[in-house]
């Protein structure tokens, strides 16, 4: 990356960064693409396709255990992504850092084992309304195996957690809080660092759903005090198919191992297997090696530009979307909480979303539609679902332009 | 004599072979989700729901003599539209012609992306239960 694109000032040129991602000068369906989908997966920085390049060109071996160079340089590359994501997030040890395919499979760790070892019948796991798919389903599970129940505390017409009510919903039955920080439905922040203090104040422990929250804000799980937090590569301009739980090393020592295989053991008879120690106990098999590596990158890259800088500028492109969709009219934004990221989530009266992403589609505007994986949210507010334009730092003001006029176009033929 | 499943296919890719661009052919799919009213609103019901992730279809089929008569629905304009083209081609017809079917009008009329099943939009299990129907149909005939 070249240095001239970071001004001195804080200020960033988006017109220089949109360079740097190849996909953003593509066509889709004979119109220069309008990409406004990142909250489901965000475009890829040349310095990241050049890293993946680089690796299986240069320094693929399997890792660890090899005795030869080549074994040791990747082994060295892997692990040096696992310390530049516990430098991203401050966390206290790279042994707190595990390797998964992505905030799924963190959640789905964490329901698992930690289920296996703390729920029992009567306890209570405590999830919010405007949770995604993957953080219900795993906790169902987990709960069907344990007896435990969940509990969801709900949130307001704005989208917000009501927090009276998590107050009222975190008791002595509670054994876990497992909460989204960024929703992406609706683009809510949640105040996850006072949920945690509440909870802890009970001895319970928390764990972040990190997703939508990573590409976007600085986040310190220090700082935040999380017991767990997770999220996935693909949505921080990283590979698919990795992703990383934080957990505190107290929780993770005491945690049976979630998969079984090569890689997590130290000593195999078949009477007797001894695990390995952190973090490899809970990194069973081969590991994405290219994704280990990718992702470092990808913070290296998010560090780089500087997640101030980001924050900031997301803000400025979340008020100029809101200002002007809101003009349209029978348009209806969906998820109004004071604060949030940058995630528009809309209906146009007398339209369905498919419709209307259909039409976006054909005039080269990436959204999503439909539920967006949170079922209980759309039925919360009594919808089958939204159109949800999300942004990263590399869209720009002429993107939502684009989206606007649009919109308009696609609520004039629909109506 | 009714026309065949071929005959009022081939009708149909003639007809869009007149718009220009997909602005005239999207108008057009939408006036027909528009104009028809597809189902008996008595079943609307779970029964004949076909769940989409992102639109429902309603989907309803009635033996009237030796034939089979669609009706059918969905939230989505667009895919109540499409909808009414395929039952334009599949209603009032034999079960036997209908499980036989080949729906080749979609792909010639530049639709293919709507049957895709990870667009989810309940078409493609609509297309399935519409040649079940007729699968089954035609073997109640037969024994």
């Amino acid at each position: 990356m070249s240095e001239t694109i970071l001004k001195p000032d804080t200020t960033f040129d988006v017109e220089e960064l949109r360079k740097e991602f190849p996909l953003l000068s593509t066509e889709m369906n004979g119109h220069p693409i309008v990409f406004l989908d990142s909250a489901a997966s965000s475009q890829k920085p040349q310095v990241l396709i050049d890293s993946i390049d680089h690796y299986y060109k240069n320094l693929h071996a399997n890792v660890h255990r090899g005795v030869y160079q080549l074994s040791q340089e990747a082994t060295h590359a892997h692990e040096e992504g696992r310390k530049r994501i516990q430098k991203f997030i401050n966390a206290g040890s790279d042994k707190e850092i595990i390797f998964v395919r992505g905030t799924t499979e963190g959640i789905n760790l964490v329901a698992s084992s930690f289920g296996r070892k703390y729920l029992k019948e009567g306890d209570e796991v405590l999830i919010s309304a405007m949770e995604h798919h993957s953080n219900i389903v795993p906790w169902q599970l987990a709960c069907e195996q344990s007896g435990a129940q969940i509990k969801v505390i709900p949130v307001n017409d704005e989208g917000e957690l009501i927090m009276e009510e998590f107050d009222r919903l975190l008791t002595e039955k509670t054994k876990i809080v497992s909460v989204v920080h960024v929703s992406n439905a609706l683009g809510t922040i949640n105040p996850v660092k006072e949920i945690i203090e509440k909870a802890h104040a009970k001895g319970v422990p928390v764990l972040v759903d990190g997703a939508q929250s990573i590409p976007h804000m600085k986040v310190d799980v220090q700082d935040l005090d999380a017991d767990f937090y997770t999220f996935s590569g693909h949505k921080m301009f990283g590979p698919t198919g990795i992703g990383i739980l934080y957990g505190k090393e107290k929780w993770l020592n005491e945690m049976p191992p979630y998969h079984g295989g090569g890689e997590m053991i130290k000593t195999v008879t078949f009477e007797k297997t001894t695990y390995n120690e952190l973090p490899f106990k809970f990194e069973a098999g081969t590991p994405d090696i290219e994704g280990s590596i990718g992702i470092g990158v990808a913070a290296e890259y998010i560090e780089k530009i500087g997640q101030e800088n980001i924050a900031r500028y997301e803000h400025e492109l979340l008020e100029y979307a809101t200002e002007q969709l809101s003009q349209i009219e029978g348009l209806r934004i969906v998820g109004t909480a004071k604060n949030k990221a940058s995630v528009v989530s809309f209906l146009i009266d007398g339209t369905h979303p498919y419709d209307v992403g259909t039409i976006l589609d054909k005039l080269g505007i990436a959204v999503r539609t439909g539920h967006h994986c949170t079922q209980p949210l759309m039925d919360r507010f009594g919808i089958p679902g939204t159109v949800r334009a999300s942004f990263a730092f590399y869209n720009n003001k002429a993107d939502i332009d684009r989206l606007v006029e649009g919109v308009k176009r696609a609520a004039k033929m629909l109506r | 004599m009714a026309k065949s499943i071929q005959e009022l296919q081939d009708e149909i890719i003639d007809d869009f072979s007149l718009f220009s661009d997909w602005m005239e052919k999207y108008e057009y799919i939408i006036d027909l989700g528009k104009s028809l009213p597809l189902i008996d609103e008595k079943y609307k019901d779970e029964e004949h729901l076909i769940k989409g992730c992102q639109s429902q279809v309603w989907l309803h089929a009635d033996k009237q003599g030796e034939e089979v008569v669609f009706t059918a629905d969905s939230d989505a304009v667009i895919t109540k539209g499409i909808i009414s083209l395929l039952i334009r081609v599949l209603s009032n017809q034999t079960p036997d012609h209908i499980k036989d079917a080949d729906l080749y009008f979609i792909d010639k009329i530049g639709l293919k992306e709507h049957l895709s099943p990870t667009r989810s939009n309940g078409l493609v299990s609509m297309i399935k239960q519409m040649k079940l129907y007729g699968l089954a149909l035609s073997q109640m005939q037969t024994k």
